[in-house]
């Protein structure tokens, strides 16, 4: 299947159509959506005649940039008018979209083709994409195991070439955590840097949404295409001889899977023979970052469940409404200290970036969990999957920190392992070229 | 209110409403509470 640049130095040079191009996306979704369940609902009408209207548009000589044809899934949390946005709950049966959710309507301006609407964790509201109304969301890899979550059908639909490029929520990791299960690049954007309005929200202050790709540079065309900006330019990759990164070595690389911890490692060796500076940072108060966005995350979404938990809650998949049952229990004075502690940690993030372009670390510490376990084995420890899978990402949900995850390998089962890069806030575009320079380095 | 006090409190509560798989995850709640009073950022009256 092809990057977005691929398909649009086709696309330009008359060899593929945009109809071509989604007619093949809608053939592998009907092949293959029985198996992977990436997909809550094609827009197989809407999908062809956005696509040849594109081919229209560009045979006319109105070219919108990178994005145009381009067949783009769209996680089941986003407004699409006149269609339902489920989140993947029964909860929200009858409802139908009055109006897109603004990076909808960016996206439709970019000449993006919205292919369908994909599966997640009900609510956005967990790390594995199992608990769905639709039925778990499964990893193309290896069907037997997520494909992460939140946003697991976003990640699932690129692998299996079902759309070029996706649109996912992040919350406490739900664009990267997908993205690292999945072998994709997940780009989380600075807080508030995208809007989230149409989006059904699990948390507001710690919502982002960002796209997920094939490539870091499709990660920078979707966010061009996001912001309601023209693609006018390519991306260009910082020089690796110049960069310097710090990994959080404490907390963050205390728990991992062998294999992953392997491939990590490697990872930083190559960056270095590429000549790229690697030094150790800290985050002083990391202990407190779980109970912190724990406590967050509930009240939050305790405050905008309250009322369906009481008039329906036999419609909330079970693990998903007991665990909005228990953020329920979340003490004023408990998130008022919650609150104190993101601002701490915030100001150590920053610290940690200080002198360095970037923070590197892992983004998963396993491989893709099998769907059903509770529980996973590292080393000699017995770990709950979900607060693992949170571990390492969860920090840049709470301190507002651009962050993203790339390919760095596989385990020897075959199953990928994300590396995510830090950026500072309101930096984006750094990190991109950031990402890219490491994209090219882990590719060679 | 004292964590203790929240805990025992909460389980009952869970209990009432028929929740009883509450229980284990209250438990964790409360550590993760534990964690988060502990921590030295908060700010005390008496300091």
């Amino acid at each position: 299947m092809f990057t977005i640049e691929e398909f649009g130095r086709k696309l330009r040079a008359r060899e593929i159509s945009a109809a071509e191009m989604t007619d093949e996306c809608l053939r592998r979704i009907a092949d293959g959506n029985a198996r992977i369940n990436a997909f809550i609902h094609v827009m197989t009408d809407e999908a062809r005649r956005q696509a040849h209207e594109a081919d229209r548009e560009l045979a006319g000589g109105r070219d919108r940039g990178a994005l145009h044809g381009v067949p783009v899934s769209i996680k089941d949390i986003f407004d699409i008018r006149g269609t339902a946005t489920t989140a993947a709950s029964r909860v929200r049966d009858n409802h139908v979209a009055g109006h897109d959710a603004t990076v909808i309507t960016h996206l439709r301006h970019a000449g993006a083709v919205l292919i369908g609407k994909t599966n997640l964790h009900e609510f956005a509201f967990g790390t594995t994409s199992e608990d769905s109304a639709f039925g778990p969301a499964r990893n193309p890899i290896d069907p037997t195991r997520s494909p992460g979550g939140s946003s697991g059908g976003s990640a699932a639909s690129i692998v299996a070439g079902m759309a070029l490029a996706s649109l996912g929520s992040d919350t406490g990791g739900s664009i990267r955590i997908p993205s690292a299960a999945c072998g994709t690049v997940g780009l989380k954007p600075t807080y508030d840097e995208l809007p989230i309005e149409g989006v059904v929200p699990l948390s507001r202050t710690l919502d982002h949404v960002g796209p997920i790709t094939r490539s870091v540079p499709d990660a920078w065309h979707m966010q061009q295409a996001l912001l309601g900006r023209e693609a006018g330019r390519p991306l260009v990759a910082t020089p690796i001889s110049s960069l310097r990164l710090a990994v959080p070595r404490a907390y963050f690389c205390d728990l991992l899977d062998d294999e992953v911890r392997a491939t990590f490692e490697s990872s930083l060796e190559a960056l270095r023979k590429g000549g790229a500076r690697i030094d150790d940072a800290g985050i002083q108060h990391a202990k407190t970052i779980a109970p912190i966005y724990m406590h967050i995350s509930f009240g939050d979404a305790a405050a905008y469940h309250a009322t369906t938990l009481e008039t329906m809650p036999d419609r909330y998949t079970p693990p998903v409404r007991v665990r909005l049952e228990l953020a329920r229990y979340v003490l004023a004075e408990d998130y008022v200290r919650a609150l104190a502690g993101r601002e701490v940690l915030r100001r150590e993030v920053d610290a940690a970036l200080s002198g360095h372009d970037a923070l590197v670390l892992p983004s998963l510490p396993i491989p893709a969990p099998v769907i059903g376990a509770n529980f996973v084995q590292i080393g000699s420890a017995k770990e709950a999957v979900r607060p693992l899978m949170l571990r390492l990402t969860q920090l840049f949900n709470l301190t507002g920190h651009p962050a993203i995850s790339l390919p760095c390998g596989t385990t020897s089962a075959g199953l990928p392992c994300g590396l995510q890069l830090v950026g500072g806030r309101m930096h984006t575009e750094s990190l991109l070229r950031i990402a890219f320079a490491v994209e090219q380095v882990l590719s060679s | 209110m004292t964590i203790d006090t929240w805990l025992k409190t909460a389980l009952a509560d869970a209990e009432r409403r028929g929740l009883p798989e509450l229980k284990p995850l209250l438990e964790s709640l409360a550590q993760a509470m534990r964690t988060l009073r502990d921590a030295d950022f908060n700010e005390d009256a008496g300091r």
